[in-house]
């Protein structure tokens, strides 16, 4: 235990996902020990994520105004939607640099044991997209792992009658990891050899 | 009661098999895998590094898959050292959407029935395998399949509810109600009011659950099914401490 400042800070940084009573305190003294100027730009970037990052209001994903820089980009193919569970996955696959679509983000898995149904996701909002005729393909990149391959189901069974060609990226993701430890060339190739998704 | 395989440093090493409950994120890529086993009960476990995708666990500790474990005992939680699949159902249940809902609430009310860490709990194992694997072969209706799962959960809890004779005189003539709290059907002097007044079709396919009269279970009307469902999600709710959360989300083809 430390004198009261030291201990805040100490405290604050337990509470990061993936950071314990540790690492907290390493990540408290480095700071302590670094240039007053670090410490501040830091400060100064946490400020500025809470005020300005909000969520893009089509596709879920992390944006500095209404809509996120890929719904933006003229030049991403609205035809094809990569459904993903969190903001993050969409950088695991941006990371690929090969996807030229857009995404849907749907804040998480079907996981009803932790009391999130379909009506906890963003799946109403992707259905309005769907609704115009203008998407082709969606592509259905959530979690290869038990929550992330039902949710695959329950969507791809929603969206059949709507016509749209659903597809899952190939099994040459292990199954039980996380997208987003997945690395760029395992997910490149299952991507590629996505398969179609039929309920 | 575990069995001793050796000893690691002064950590002790045991051996069992079971079923994945639930898997938690801890930290940056373990999770906290909740399992039933034969011998120990329900454990909690610390699965290290398995939520990378190069993970010498793979897919083998993901809920549904049963397991055979060895295992350190740890100061708080113990930490699986080894996991080889004996069969894994969650393929089969992922891929069909209703049974995947049937399947976790199965999950969820086995770790409601065993609240107490390492109670040996062999007869509620032998129940969740025997739901899963009916569940898997896809024989019977999903929710007849979970209603005969959570029947028989209760009455190795020793809440088996009355049927044949009055849950409070005991009496074999006619029984018109079922009172939740009384725990069971009961006669018409027994009668709390507000309880329910089942058709006698659900009460012979409650019996018929109970017992794993298939045959019957199998040919029983929708209505007597679907109310047969209200009833027994209503008793156990009414025995369970907490409430069932997935059971909400559990679809009936
Ligand atoms: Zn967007
Ligand atoms: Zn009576």
């Amino acid at each position: 235990m430390y004198e009261g400042v030291i201990q805040n800070l100490i405290d604050e940084l337990g509470r990061l996902p993936g950071v314990g009573p540790k690492g907290a305190q390493r990540i408290a003294f480095h700071l302590l020990a670094a240039d007053p100027d670090d410490a501040r730009k830091l400060a100064a970037a946490l400020l500025e994520v809470t005020e300005r990052v909000k969520f893009c209001r089509t596709c879920g994903n992390v944006a500095e105004a209404d809509q996120c820089r890929i719904c933006l980009d003229p030049r991403r193919d609205p035809s094809i939607i990569c459904v993903v569970e969190e903001p993050k996955d969409v950088a695991a696959v941006e990371k690929i640099r090969e996807y030229r679509g857009r995404y849907h983000v749907l804040g998480g898995a079907i996981s009803p044991i932790d009391g999130i149904g379909p009506e906890e996701l963003r799946i109403k909002e992707l259905m309005t997209r769907l609704a115009d005729g203008t998407v082709t393909e969606l592509i259905l990149a959530t979690d290869p792992n038990l929550e992330g391959e039902a949710t695959a189901t329950y969507l791809a069974r929603l969206i059949k009658p709507t016509g749209v060609r659903v597809t899952r990226p190939a099994s040459g993701l292990p199954v039980g990891g996380d997208l987003e430890y997945a690395d760029e060339v395992t997910l490149g190739r299952a991507f590629e050899g996505r398969r179609l998704l039929d309920v | 009661m575990s069995v001793r395989c050796g000893t690691m440093g002064n950590m002790q090493l045991y051996r069992d098999d079971g079923v994945v409950l639930r898997t938690q994120k801890l930290g940056e890529a373990d999770r906290i895998i909740t399992v039933l086993a034969r011998k120990t009960g329900r454990v909690r476990a610390v699965a290290k590094g398995v939520r990378r995708t190069k993970s010498r666990f793979g897919g083998r500790l993901e809920p549904f898959t049963h397991v055979d474990l060895m295992l350190h005992q740890g100061r708080s939680l113990d930490v699986i050292t080894q996991a080889e699949v004996i069969r894994s159902y969650g393929a089969p249940l992922t891929a069909d959407y209703p049974r995947y809902t049937v399947g976790v609430a199965m999950l969820e009310t086995a770790e409601r029935f065993t609240p107490e860490d390492k109670e040996p709990a062999l007869r509620q194992f032998l129940l969740l395998v025997g739901g899963l694997r009916a569940l898997a072969e896809a024989g019977h209706d999903p929710r007849l399949v979970l209603d005969a799962y959570l029947l028989r959960s209760l009455s190795v809890a020793g809440y088996a509810p009355a049927l044949e004779e009055c849950a409070r005189c005991g009496t074999s003539g006619r029984l018109p109600a079922f009172a939740i709290p009384s725990g069971g059907m009961v006669c018409a002097s027994c009668r709390p009011p507000g309880a329910a007044s089942p058709g006698s079709g659900t009460v012979s396919l409650m019996g018929a659950l109970l017992r794993g009269d298939w045959d019957n279970a199998d040919q029983s009307d929708r209505r007597h099914q679907v109310e047969c469902s209200g009833l027994v999600a209503a008793y156990l709710q009414w025995h369970l401490e907490h409430s069932i959360r997935s059971l909400r989300h559990v679809e009936r083809v």
